[in-house]
């Protein structure tokens, strides 16, 4: 019974924080209600048995990629009230197509799997989700895991080349200019005459 | 498990079916912000694990996760790699609507 009452919460919470992330004026708010509905994802993640993959979720978006929405929202200058010009003209066509996608999924959904619905429950085999998850992740997964650190590293190689830039007009160290200097290059002697100084 | 108040596969495959169409929506209606785009892309892919995840536990096969743990990897690279271009993009034009993103039609 608490299961339930739970999966309702925490799916009323999710689809509510989602359709305020894609509906409220604000973009930082927007960041906010994304991280609420991630939370949300990571409850029914656990109700499901994926105890590793709700932290997980938590972790990656709650903690990286959240912050990195709200630093790219705050450090771009744009005026966002007038961004949101036009949300009433795609208004009409958006509904049409969502209603439809819905529809559609929810049929499917109901075709396929409506007849032997066992439930979704963790099964109690006394092997924890974490120990059933690494005994395939790094056997029968290995390569795939090995390639999923590439994709990180090309994004994240991908990420500091594109903002990556040079600033002209900028004092920069060069220390092989600076070994390079000779006593010729660097000293002017200049024989002072008495009562004149060097001024010209 | 077989009162009539037990939470099943289908409850499950509902909230991502709404989840992704909320996704798809604000990709139509937010025409002109690319962070509330990228944020609906977001939205889809957490969808779609949501339904790996419970047809995962479902069969009682532990691939579905795995997959799901890729697909968040993915989703986290993709973000990043998004945003990047966004702040790039930014830095050229002055501003990031979406719309005005047709220089290269000819």
């Amino acid at each position: 019974m608490l299961i339930v009452i739970a999966f309702y919460v925490l799916a009323a919470t999710a689809i509510g924080a989602a359709f305020m992330v894609i509906a409220s004026r604000n973009p930082v708010h927007s960041v906010m209600f994304l991280i609420a509905t991630f939370f949300s994802a990571a409850g029914l993640f656990v109700l499901m048995g994926a105890e590793f993959l709700a932290l997980l979720l938590v972790m990656v978006y709650v903690g990286a990629v959240a912050v990195l929405f709200l630093f790219v929202v705050m450090m771009l200058d744009v005026d966002f009230v007038e961004m949101k010009q036009g949300f009433l003209q795609y208004l009409p066509i958006g509904a049409v197509v969502a209603f439809i996608l819905l529809l559609e999924m929810i049929m499917v959904g109901a075709a396929s799997v409506s007849k032997p619905d066992q439930g979704v429950v963790p099964n109690e085999d006394g092997v924890s989700n974490i120990r059933a998850f690494g005994n395939v992740l790094y056997t029968e997964y290995a390569f795939f895991f090995e390639a999923v650190g590439l994709v990180l590293l090309v994004a994240m190689i991908g990420a500091i080349v594109l903002t990556l830039r040079h600033r002209d007009g900028v004092k920069r160290q060069n220390v092989a200019a600076q070994n390079a200097r000779t006593r010729e290059g660097g000293v002017e002697l200049v024989d002072v005459t008495p009562g004149e100084g060097i001024g010209q | 498990m077989s009162t009539s108040m037990s939470i099943g596969l289908s409850h499950y495959l509902v909230v991502a079916a709404i989840l992704f169409t909320i996704g798809v929506f604000g990709i139509f209606v937010n025409r002109k912000n690319v962070i509330i785009i990228l944020m609906s892309i977001e939205l889809i892919l957490l969808a779609v694990n949501i339904n790996f995840v419970a047809f995962a536990t479902h069969s009682g096969d532990i691939a579905g996760q795995v997959f799901a743990l890729f697909i968040l990897t993915v989703a986290a690279a993709e973000a990043a790699v998004g945003l990047a271009i966004l702040v790039v993009y930014f830095r050229n034009r002055g501003d990031i609507a979406v719309e005005d993103i047709n220089l290269m039609k000819g």
